[in-house]
């Protein structure tokens, strides 16, 4: 009866959104840059796992092409911004996401 | 011919920019002649133009001659341009006539004087200024001029500035004709917004045409009488022209006298047609103001015992004169009245100032007297100016005076009454300065010993370049009449020539008892005028009666004192007021806009925290705020 | 079979995910993050998504963490956060709201469609004619990119040089004369 069950499409783009939620929850959360930063890569996966749902489900292999586009944006990202982060470390070790408020108003 | 119109304005123009450049070098006395030439050569031109329209029909008299556009603003389209047509021919020759022997007379009355050039510099800014006012084809110009003339008397009233007084005297001078501008301009603005355009022909038209609403007219009329006001010295504005006396005689004789004092009247004249769609009452009233203004400067000229302050009174009162021609509807006998007064006022002026330069600058008639003999050509001259303007026949005078009383009567006999009073008051004060200057003691010997002055003190004649103008202006004086003689409608020489102008606005009182009876309005007049001399001679030279000289005529019924009471009191609260009210509620709510913009802004800038995480949490709030939207909202569930 | 593997799958990708939110250190934090991309990569499969599977182990776990860990450690960065410490009260409520909020509406959006028909997706020649041999995602993958998203790729291909540049300028030590010339 239990093996009898498919993990439908649902089911899939639900584990996305809580995959998602948790990512957001992290980014707020967390202080440390590079564990943000890993928040990010999770909601990303999140939609990765999403479009490959949908694409079996609607037949479309567009649906896959966006996400090895994805993973190529989200690599240039993390190289990016990993970059920025060690740039900043370098300057001021021990830095939280709440120390670099330079662009206060 | 009418082309070259522009070059009346410009020659005059042409001397100021010279002297500007040129002038110290040209020095005592080039600077002077080549003023004196500049505007010589623009009456010459002006001669030529008038010239040549009298070999024109009549209707083909006016013309308008345009430079350019001046402002091409949307819906208000004003050109520089000249309006050539016979009431401005008739300003611009008795102007630049006038204002050329006026020169010629200062060149000598100046000389001498360290700014020389300085004063030619301003005389022909104010011929320039003058024309421009005359000739305008449109309020604006006309303003221009005005403004120009205003600013050239605060310029030569103060012109020895040195002297607190004359300093004063300009100020004054200045601000009192401000006054008067703001009605000019409020009428103006009511002019352009209710015809949409500026120029006389246009508004004109647009009166005569029926398209002004009574009341609209009613305004304009009574705010261009405001600005009369304020430069021909009526009555509530006119207490600038008496201390105008601190500037130099040619001065006083050019502005004060023939030139810038009329502007009032030709602004009227010229709107002639709007002033007839008034209402009734508006006319009335001008006329009213201007013959109690008569009255109540013949009666302060009583008692005067500066030589000019004297003539400046009477000025006050032969534009009270003037005013009560227009508001009768005698367009004609006002411009005849300002052409003789200019010819008898500038006499006396240049006259005594003619006696002022002879006695070595002193003004007060006290001290003067028996001077006949002493300086003929000056004491006949100025006799000449007497008569004419006592009102004895055959000088100029008297025939235009009579022209406006015999109108004046038509409208109201009060008026007349009024004006008869004032004309034997004008023959009692002027007979009173005559005797007491030219005959009489020679007091100057008693005030002379008293002082011990610098030795041997004879009052001489003035210099021949002085006499000349005072000669021909008395020739102008005596022959001046032939202008307007009642006696047959073909003498009536300014009716005719001015007719194609004034005609909407002009009264016709052919039928009413006036004019029937005209003859006898004239025995009358001349009976008043020897009865003002003979009084004046019983009292001054015959000493029979006591001078009636109370301190309150002399202290002009205390108006001065009272302007000045009621604005440095009262007036000065309600100033402060007004500046207050400025300062505070128009520049706070400007300001406070600005507070509150930035008080705004500083509690807004508090959401810049610059922290990731609260920028964070607000761009999830927005996405969380999106998908309720379009989950519940929209209908996904 | 199917049910097992997206359940194991899940419960990968889930326990990595809370443990990169919850683990105090990063390199611990890093390596939960392994965790859930090896499950995403297992769901990959799951979806005859072969080429993509093979993609992300490689590149997202394969180097993308590893970037992450040489940044750990060069930096020194390793030291445990202190999570009992929490600058603005209201953050955690608020992502704790906030969570619930988007993981509800989007799953009420996911449910409450699951039922509303699909429309025909017209599939292209290129891609027909990868045919269904086992490396038929991949060919049709290749045949998809190459010829309808061509130009994308080229540009993404551009981005990466770019990135690549970028990062090597912003990170480059200012140079003995820079530093003097520029100052403290």
């Amino acid at each position: 009866m239990i093996a009898a069950l498919q993990p439908t499409t649902t089911w899939y783009l639900v584990l996305a959104a809580a995959l998602f939620g948790i990512g957001m929850v992290g980014v707020m959360v967390r202080r440390n840059p590079l564990v943000m930063f890993m928040c990010v890569e999770l909601m990303l996966n999140a939609v990765n796992l999403s479009f490959v749902a949908l694409a079996v489900k609607l037949g479309d292999i567009g649906g896959q092409t966006i996400v090895f586009f994805v993973l190529v944006v989200a690599a240039a990202e993390v190289v990016v911004g990993l970059g920025i982060i060690v740039a900043i470390l370098r300057r001021r070790p021990g830095a939280t996401a709440d120390d670099l408020a330079e662009l206060r108003g | 011919m009418v082309d070259v119109v522009w070059l009346i304005p410009a020659l005059p123009l042409a001397g100021f920019l010279f002297i500007l450049l040129f002038g110290r070098k040209a020095g005592d006395p080039g600077a002077g002649y080549i003023a004196t030439a500049a505007c010589g050569a623009a009456f010459a031109v002006t001669v030529a133009v008038f010239v040549d329209m009298l070999s024109k029909n009549p209707e083909q008299r006016t013309s308008v001659v345009t430079l350019y556009r001046w402002v091409p603003v949307g819906s208000l389209q004003v050109d520089l341009a000249f309006l050539v047509d016979p009431l401005s021919i008739t300003m611009c020759l008795f102007v630049t006539g006038i204002g050329a022997l006026i020169h010629l007379y200062a060149v000598g009355y100046m000389h001498g004087d360290p700014r020389f050039s300085k004063f030619f510099l301003y005389l022909n800014l104010f011929i320039l200024s003058m024309l421009m006012l005359v000739l305008g084809e449109n309020l604006l110009v006309t303003f221009l001029g005005w403004e120009g003339v205003g600013t050239c008397s605060y310029l030569l009233i103060a012109f020895w500035h040195q002297r607190n007084s004359a300093a004063t005297a300009g100020k004054k001078a200045f601000v009192t004709n401000r006054v008067g501008d703001w009605g000019f301009m409020m009428a103006m603005f009511l002019a352009f917004q209710a015809a949409g355009t500026l120029s006389y022909t246009g508004l004109n038209g647009v009166a005569e045409a029926g398209g002004l609403a009574g009341s609209t007219a009613t305004a304009i009329t009574l705010l261009l009488f405001v600005g009369a006001c304020g430069k021909s010295a009526q009555l509530p504005l006119y207490l600038w022209l008496p201390d105008a006396m601190e500037g130099p005689t040619p001065v006083s004789a050019l502005i004060h006298a023939a030139t810038m004092v009329t502007a009032g009247v030709f602004l009227m004249t010229r709107m002639n047609p709007l002033v007839h769609e008034a209402y009734t009452w508006a006319p009335t009233l001008i006329a009213i103001v201007g013959v109690v203004t008569a009255l109540f400067a013949a009666t302060i000229a009583v008692a005067q015992n500066d030589i000019k302050k004297v003539l400046a009174y009477s000025t006050v009162s032969q534009l009270g004169y003037m005013f009560l021609a227009v508001g009768s509807g005698a367009y004609v006998a006002a411009i005849f009245h300002m052409v003789t007064h200019a010819f008898f006022k500038a006499l006396l002026f240049l006259g005594s100032g003619s006696v002022i330069h002879g006695m070595h600058h002193e003004q007060d008639m006290r001290r003067m007297g028996a001077l006949r003999k002493l300086m003929p050509i000056t004491a006949f001259t100025f006799i000449i100016g007497w008569l004419a303007i006592a009102g004895v026949p055959p000088f100029a005078g008297f025939w235009s005076k009579d022209d406006i009383l015999m109108y004046a009567f038509a409208k109201s006999p009060v008026l007349w009454v009024l004006g008869i009073i004032t004309a034997i008051l004008t023959a009692y004060y002027m007979t009173r300065q005559v005797i007491m200057v030219f005959y009489g003691k020679a007091r100057w010997e008693d005030a002379h010993a008293d002082n011990g002055a610098h030795g041997d003190f004879e009052p001489h004649e003035s210099p021949k370049i002085m006499l000349i103008p005072l000669v021909v202006l008395a020739g102008l004086s005596i022959v001046g009449g032939v202008l307007l003689l009642p006696f047959r409608k073909s003498f009536e020489l300014l009716d005719i020539w001015l007719e194609p102008v004034v005609h909407p606005g002009q009264t016709d009182i052919i039928g009413t008892w006036a004019y029937d009876n005209k003859y006898l309005l004239m025995g009358i007049t001349v009976v008043c005028a020897l009865v003002g001399i003979a009084g004046a001679y019983m009292v001054y030279a015959k000493h029979k009666a006591k001078a009636f000289e109370p301190r309150l005529l002399e202290q002009g019924w205390y108006y001065d004192q009272t302007v000045s009471a009621f604005m440095g009191g009262p007036g000065r609260q309600a100033f402060d007021g007004v500046a207050w009210f400025d300062a505070n509620v128009v520049d706070g709510a400007v300001n406070g806009t600005g507070h509150v913009v930035r008080g705004v802004g500083d509690e807004l800038r508090k959401t810049q925290t610059g922290n990731v995480r609260n920028y964070a949490a607000a761009i999830v709030v927005g996405v969380v705020a999106l998908l309720t939207w379009f989950v519940i909202f929209r209908g996904i569930l | 079979m199917e049910l097992f593997v997206f359940v194991c799958a899940a419960l990968m990708i889930l326990g990595g995910a809370i443990g990169v939110v919850l683990q105090a250190r990063p390199v611990h934090a890093a390596l939960s993050l392994v965790l859930t991309l090896f499950g995403v990569a297992v769901m990959f499969v799951a979806q005859d998504a072969h080429f993509l599977a093979a993609v992300q182990v490689i590149v997202y776990a394969g180097a993308i963490v590893v970037l992450f860990l040489f940044v750990i450690m060069l930096l020194g960065v390793d030291q445990a956060d202190d999570l009992q410490v929490e600058p603005f009260p209201i953050q955690r409520p608020l992502a704790a709201i906030l969570g619930v909020g988007v993981v509800g509406m989007l799953v009420a959006a996911v449910v409450s469609s699951r039922n509303t028909p699909v429309k025909p997706v017209t599939v292209t020649d290129a891609v027909a004619a990868a045919g269904t041999a086992p490396d038929s995602n991949i060919r049709a993958l290749a045949r998809d990119l190459f010829s309808d998203h061509v130009l994308a790729f080229e540009l993404t291909s551009v981005l990466l040089v770019i990135a690549v540049v970028g990062t090597v300028l912003l990170t480059r030590k200012p140079s003995r004369s820079e530093s003097k010339g520029a100052g403290a």
